[in-house]
């Protein structure tokens, strides 16, 4: 195992160093407009852990978001393999979905993509009598699922139904986004490319350029300034769970 | 899977109890396939001793800490020795090199009702990629 | 004094075996359940990823909060020092391990995983609620094994008060643990009431009461012992009360629900418009479970009547599951409430009641567990002496006075 710790050691900038590397590239991210690069993670090598210098979020503009779109879903799809489920249509995994809405009594119509909320204060975590359900440094929640037993009572405790259980075989083959029977998932903010310095596919894909992703605790990037400049909000704010997905417009 | 299909099964459970028909194979040594690297991320006595606590620790660190080396990755293992006579091979084949030691053994191996058991494409590898 | 004497069941009667081939019959069945679904995955349940927990929580809820309640019996003896209830402990204590040891088997068969039990077992949060719960469980069947040891071994019987004592404290701990499981869910407005743990531990005596009634009824008859009146309708007035009890505070809960306006879509659907769960509501868990046992119990026309009491009891039964229908499927059928003063469309039902039907599997588990503990209790009784020889009212009764303080 010592030389697991060398490789780390090496591979590894110091903390100082890493930041400050990360803060150079976020200058040259805004010299690009549109093809907005998370910054930080890039200067990250795979044996620098996850840490919570940074908190990723999620921002979705809903004036752009175009009803009957599914570009995200699709891409979600696609990227992490599920979505060709052989079951009922209320037993399907979904990570992401669309969402349809309609104001009372004006009838102004909005559309968005729900999906983990990558809650602050998540309760899937707080219930999950495992363990399983987690929250990274980094503010990613995942569920870790050689230890999740199935017992469903994260998705009890998630106001967004953000959750799935895969009730059926998984016929896999993705090597990054495992996925097995007898488990809950949930969107992952695509941290296997987040961790290599990308984009979630569903911000990738989406034609309209309605998400932002990026950190929310460095004050230079996209996402961070545009939540501290313009009127965004968390759903269910009123819960207290301190969401890292926003959204404009609703 | 059909529900008449489950249902069959389940009455037949019911029917007749669970038997356990599995026939007692052959028990012949081993026939380890050859990996295609030059050599193994550690000893070969190393790798045959602790190579669960390696892909555990490696799984763990991965998991919940973000720490992606391919050292003791599992998807970097199948890149090197899911290769049999330098085809592919996935746990379903019984030459597969996990199968091969664990069928012996009679371990019962979960990695793969979730993970990919074949050779993945370098493209999809998390590794340190160069940005423009 | 007349010292009571116990003794095992003779056990080796045609019916006897017949009863305990009935219940090895849905244990079978049960098995087959569980291994069907983790073969084949939940994808065969009724079960989505709307309702997540279905039949079998309703079961296994049902039977660990009775399990909670069926141990009342020996703490009013050795906790309240009601000595006339002392020879109707042992059999308290045993019902309430086999209750609970079904239930749990329910829960775990229940899991997607189960096969990963051993990870419950090593990997722990302490922040949850259902990691305690699974530490409370394990501890109520080692608690109340203590409290039998003491109870049955008769050097031990000075500790008989401190075992009770403690496995009375564990169980109300226990109850409210369960009840919080639901409690916590912030998220559900259905659950999300300091109400749900009190109401459990009711719920839990008018259950056990009405499960302990019926065992020792039915013990008694079939094995020819004397059963005297005395004991039935003392437990049988301990039953009224409980019931009603139960019906107030379920009428409490949805009075104090009806004040709160975000919860007025959850008391609509389940008084007014939920169909199936309406019905549950009204006819099952009020009707059935509530008003039928009450005047069973308290009419003056059943007073001398044992049919009718076990009538009643089973009635509770019946009502409890109804209950637990209602507050878990019933609770998890709504819809979340994520953008008020908007009508919400999806692809996945947002914005609608969810569906569910039961499958045959998860009914099979369900009384699956109901057999396990049929089982225990039938196996228990013959192997050890859990019932006195004789519970006629000359055996009991007249010796109240003279029994207390004594032993
Ligand atoms: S949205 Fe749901 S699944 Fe995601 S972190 Fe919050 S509670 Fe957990
Ligand atoms: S289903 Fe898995 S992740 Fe969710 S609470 Fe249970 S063990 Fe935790």
């Amino acid at each position: 195992m010592s030389e697991h710790q060398e490789q780390e050691m090496e591979g590894g900038l110091s903390r100082r160093q890493f930041v400050s590397a990360g803060a150079a590239v976020a200058v040259g991210a805004v010299l690009a407009p549109g093809v907005f690069l998370h910054s930080v993670a890039q200067a990250r090598s795979p044996a620098e852990g996850a840490s919570n210098y940074q908190r990723w979020g999620l921002l979705i503009d809903t004036n752009k978001c175009r009803t009957g779109c599914d570009d995200c879903v699709s891409a979600c799809k696609k990227e992490n393999g599920w979505g060709n489920e052989q079951v009922r249509d209320e037993q399907k995994v979904q990570w992401i979905r669309k969402v349809d809405l309609k104001e009372h009594h004006t009838g102004r119509e909005v559309s968005l993509p729900m999906m983990c909320q990558h809650c602050a204060e998540p309760p899937c975590v707080d219930v999950c009598p495992t363990g399983a359900s987690f929250k990274r440094a980094d503010g990613i929640v995942l569920v870790d699922k050689h230890i999740c037993i199935g017992c469903r009572y994260c998705m009890m405790a998630c106001p967004y139904k953000a959750r799935s259980f895969v009730h059926e075989d998984v016929i896999h083959g993705d090597a990054y986004m495992p996925r097995g029977k007898g488990t809950v998932e949930s969107c992952t903010l695509c941290v296997h490319r987040v961790d290599k310095g990308q984009n979630p596919a569903c911000v990738e894909s989406c034609k309209e350029k309605a998400m932002t992703f990026g950190d929310l605790n460095d004050p230079k990037s996209e996402i961070a300034q545009r939540v501290s400049q313009y009127a965004t909000r968390q759903i269910r704010a009123d819960l207290k769970l301190n969401p890292g997905v926003r959204y404009e417009g609703i | 899977m059909t529900a008449q299909h489950a249902l069959r099964a389940f009455l037949t459970l019911v029917l007749a109890g669970w038997v356990t028909a599995s026939a007692v194979a052959e028990v012949a040594h081993p026939v380890i396939p050859k990996g295609k690297g030059e050599r193994c991320v550690a000893d070969t006595s190393v790798m045959r001793r602790n190579h669960m606590q390696l892909l555990k620790h490696q799984r763990d660190e991965t998991m919940h800490n973000g720490i992606r080396t391919e050292r003791f990755s599992l998807v970097g293992c199948m890149n090197c020795h899911a290769y049999v006579n330098s085809q592919p091979v996935s746990i379903k084949d019984e030459r597969h090199f996990c199968n091969v030691c664990h069928q012996y053994a009679a371990v019962k191996i979960d990695c793969f009702e979730c993970h990919a058991s074949t050779p993945q494409p370098v493209s999809a590898a998390v590794a340190p990629e160069a940005h423009p | 004094m007349k010292v009571l004497d116990y003794s095992e069941i003779e056990g080796r009667s045609g019916s006897y075996i017949g009863w305990l081939a009935l219940l090895g019959v849905f244990l079978a069945l049960g098995g087959a359940a569980a291994l069907t679904m983790e073969h084949y995955g939940h994808a065969i349940t009724g079960m989505n990823n709307q309702v997540v927990w279905g039949m079998p929580h309703v079961f296994a809820v049902f039977l660990i909060v009775a399990a909670s309640g069926a141990l009342n019996v020996a703490s009013i003896a050795s906790v309240f020092g009601k000595s006339f209830y002392k020879p109707l402990a042992p059999l308290s204590g045993l019902l309430a391990i086999a209750l609970l040891v079904g239930g749990l088997a329910v829960l775990v068969l229940d899991l997607g995983r189960p096969d990963r039990l051993i990870v419950a077992m090593t990997y722990y949060n302490f922040k949850s609620i259902f990691a305690w719960n699974i530490i409370l469980y394990t501890g109520f069947i080692a608690v109340v094994y203590v409290y039998l040891w003491m109870m049955m071994e008769r050097r031990f019987n000075a500790h008989t008060k401190k075992a009770g004592v403690a496995a009375f404290s564990w169980r109300l701990i226990l109850t409210t643990g369960t009840g919080s499981i639901f409690g916590f869910l912030v998220a559900r407005s259905a659950y999300d009431t300091a109400l749900m743990a009190p109401m459990f531990i009711i719920m839990s005596l008018a259950f056990g009461t009405a499960i302990y009634l019926v065992t020792i009824i039915a013990a008694y008859r079939w094995t020819g012992r004397e059963l005297g009146f005395s004991v039935i309708a003392r437990l049988r007035s301990l039953l009224g009360t409980f019931v009603a009890a139960v019906l107030l505070i379920v009428a409490i809960y949805h009075l104090t629900n009806l004040y709160i306006t975000q919860k007025h879509d959850v008391e609509r659907f389940i008084l007014a418009d939920g169909g199936v769960y309406t019905a549950l509501f009204w006819v099952g868990q009020v009707f059935i479970g509530g008003v039928l046992p009450l005047w069973l119990c308290w009419h003056k026309r059943w007073q001398s009547s044992v049919t009718a009491t076990v009538v009643a009891s089973l009635f509770v039964v019946l009502g409890g599951l109804a209950q637990m229908y209602v507050i878990i499927i019933g609770g998890q059928v709504l819809p979340l409430e994520m953008f008020p003063g908007f009508d919400v469309t999806s692809g996945f039902s947002d914005g609608q009641v969810a569906r569910y039907t039961p499958s045959v599997y998860e009914l099979f588990l369900g009384l699956g567990g109901v057999a396990i503990a049929g089982l225990v209790v039938s196996v228990g009784v013959k192997i050890l002496r859990f019932l006195p020889v004789s519970l006629a009212d000359s055996a009991v009764d007249p010796h109240v006075k003279s029994a207390a303080g004594k032993q």
